[in-house]
């Protein structure tokens, strides 16, 4: 199976506190960059798929990672490379000239390049919460989607029966390929993805790998293309425009009760909600 | 402008999920019809003909079963352009996530996720959302002429039905997709519980990963006495302590209930993503340093294992 990785590099969550708004805009200077947490969850889930878990060193099919970016968005992909995946392209564009929309339709172009069976992406990228290119892209392509994957299970390399993380439950779809599966958090558990390359009753470690020392320094010299964003579209209008950003209302100080009974009074007495 | 509410079904009745999109219309003050998708769906249409639309339209085929984006999104997508409608809104739950891309895709809209606020400047419309797990908001524009958005519930409260009977008018069906023919329905595993659902309920519970294994046992006396429904941190979910669908946060389930109880939740950005917006807050943590009590308008610097229980003999009093 050959599958595709959509991945962007987003300012580190755990830095999102600090923040910067100023003119109107978010200010990015001085956070950390980091691969958008579902996008390595697709990437771990794309390896899954194409290795025999006990033997992953050997790849049983193509994992290839895309990003969209400056040069120095070139370090994410090396990192996806050194944790297994075998090639990497690089469309060169700036974060402010591209919106979900026009990522999701310069991805089409790359599909139809590419060919791949499946393309595995983050639900949503956790910068721009906007949750939407997995299903703007499975529409372009004609292709059937699976959003919010928390377990896949390839039964062969035509179908996938997937079962999404919904509000009420879990609802499992089988899709046949190729199509688009949109990944949650749940599916780098133990034994969220059963790959059939791999033995029922062997179990993953619990996340995603880690790069080992050689594997980061073998990936220097695994394949990284470059594209041009103009080759896979002309039209690069956005559709989406922001004029303003600010911060969350703050919330107003709350206050530290000493005893249950204390909270309890001051729920029924001050916040009058028991 | 003209608006068309994507509504949401519960076996053969609207979800509350529909009459947040339904407010959202409301609060931009332009006229709205309200799409009703499924089968068997005659009592829902005749339900969401109570909420003063102009039109309820019914998509009702044995192939709408199930709600797959594959099926849904040709039908939303024709109805929109048969009504020459500008807005196309559904209400940002795993429903609306799911299919609302797809249905912007076909009408060539742009679309925005996950709106919290609405202005409407004389026709011009800025949406507010919520990004970097709501560190910050964004105003933004959608540029294309016809615009998708899905709705924030807790944002939006829920719609009272205004009376009055909309007419009610059957839609024909496009020709499938031939993506629909590539996805097949297999099983749902819905979570029982007689509890409220997470995006209705006035009183919230939550449990983070401090409750281990005894979650259930700690949390379900406690939530039944308020009758409230529970809530949890990934953490927990993740364990296994509490099933994934009862995740509150940036990537779970974004609630505002009156009164949220997190109890030995930390209060990472990502799950105070979900709850902020809850009208009064409650921490229970051992821990005086942890970041849940920057948001609590009532903090309790307490084991949980004793002041639950605790809690649970306090209120019975
Ligand atoms: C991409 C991504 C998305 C995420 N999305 C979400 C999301 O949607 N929702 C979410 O919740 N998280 C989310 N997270 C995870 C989040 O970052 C935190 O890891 C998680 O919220 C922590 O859960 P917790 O507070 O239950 O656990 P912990 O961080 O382990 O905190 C447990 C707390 O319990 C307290 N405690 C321990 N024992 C006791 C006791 N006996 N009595 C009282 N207090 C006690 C501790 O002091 C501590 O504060 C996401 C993370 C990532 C990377």
């Amino acid at each position: 199976m050959k599958v595709l990785v959509p991945l962007k590099r987003v300012s580190d969550p755990d830095n999102a506190n600090k923040i910067k708004i100023a003119g109107g805009k978010i200010d990015t200077t001085g956070l950390e960059w980091k691969p958008n947490p579902f996008d390595e969850y697709a990437v771990e889930t794309a390896l899954r798929l194409t290795e025999n878990g006990t033997n992953p060193k050997q790849r049983l099919g193509e994992v290839v990672v895309v990003t969209f970016g400056p040069k120095e968005t070139e370090m994410t992909l090396r990192a996806a490379l050194a944790t297994g995946a075998d090639r990497a392209i690089r469309i060169d564009a700036k974060d402010e000239d591209l919106d979900g929309d026009l990522v999701a339709r310069a991805l089409k172009a790359l599909v139809e390049k590419e060919k791949p069976d499946l393309v595995l992406a983050g639900k949503q990228a956790v910068d721009g919460d906007s949750n939407q290119v997995g299903q703007l892209l499975a529409e372009y392509l004609g292709w059937p989607q699976a959003t919010f994957a928390g377990t896949i299970k390839s039964e062969d390399d035509k179908s996938l029966v997937v079962g999404r993380e919904i509000d009420g439950g879990t609802l499992n779809v089988r899709v046949t390929l190729p199509a688009v599966v949109t990944v949650d958090l749940r599916i780098v558990a133990p034994k969220s993805v059963t790959s059939k390359h791999t033995p029922a009753t062997h179990n993953y470690a619990d996340g995603v790998r880690f790069a080992a020392l050689m594997a980061i320094m073998a990936a220097k010299k695994k394949p990284l293309a470059e594209v041009k964003l103009a080759d896979l579209t002309t039209d690069t209008a956005l559709k989406i425009k922001y004029s303003a950003f600010e911060p969350p209302a703050a919330r107003k100080a709350g206050v530290k009760v000493k005893t249950v009974a204390e909270l309890v009074q001051k729920l029924k007495t001050e916040a009058k909600v028991l | 402008m003209n608006i068309l509410v994507i509504a949401e079904l519960h076996e053969d009745s609207l979800r509350k999920s529909t009459h947040s999109a339904i407010t959202f219309a409301k609060n931009v003050g332009a006229p709205f019809s309200i799409l009703v998708l499924g089968s068997g769906a005659d009592k829902a249409a005749q339900e969401a003909a109570t909420f003063g639309a102009q039109k309820v339209l019914v998509a009702d085929d044995a192939s709408l079963k199930d709600p797959l984006a594959e099926r849904y999104a040709p039908v939303v997508a024709q109805v929109a352009k048969a009504g020459n409608f500008d807005v196309v809104v559904v209400t940002a739950s795993s429903y609306g996530k799911d299919i609302a891309p797809r249905v912007a895709a076909k009408l060539g809209a742009g679309y925005a996720t996950d709106i919290s606020g609405v202005k409407n400047d004389g026709g011009k419309l800025t949406f507010k959302r919520p990004v970097y797990a709501g560190n910050a908001f964004g105003y933004c524009e959608v540029q294309t002429p016809v615009k998708v958005v899905s709705v924030r519930q807790s944002e939006f409260a829920a719609a009272e039905p205004s009376g009055g009977a909309s007419p009610v008018e059957k839609v024909a069906l496009p020709a499938a997709d031939p993506a629909a023919a590539r996805v097949e329905f297999v099983s749902l595993e819905a979570a029982k519980s007689e509890r409220p659902d997470l995006g209705e309920a006035k009183v919230i519970v939550s449990g983070g990963r401090a409750l281990k294994e005894r979650f259930a046992e700690v949390l379900d006396p406690l939530a039944n006495l308020l009758g409230a429904a529970v809530g949890a941190s990934r953490a927990a979910c993740d364990a296994g302590y509490a099933p994934p669908e009862l995740q509150v946060g940036q990537t779970g389930r974004v609630v505002a209930p009156q009164l949220y109880f997190a109890i030995g939740i930390s209060g990472a950005i990502q799950h105070l993503a979900g709850m902020k917006g809850s009208k009064n807050i409650v921490a229970i943590n051992k821990d005086p340093e942890a970041p849940i009590f920057q948001v609590a308008d009532y903090g309790l610097v307490q084991d949980l294992f004793t002041a639950v229980p605790e809690l649970i003999t306090e209120l019975k009093k």
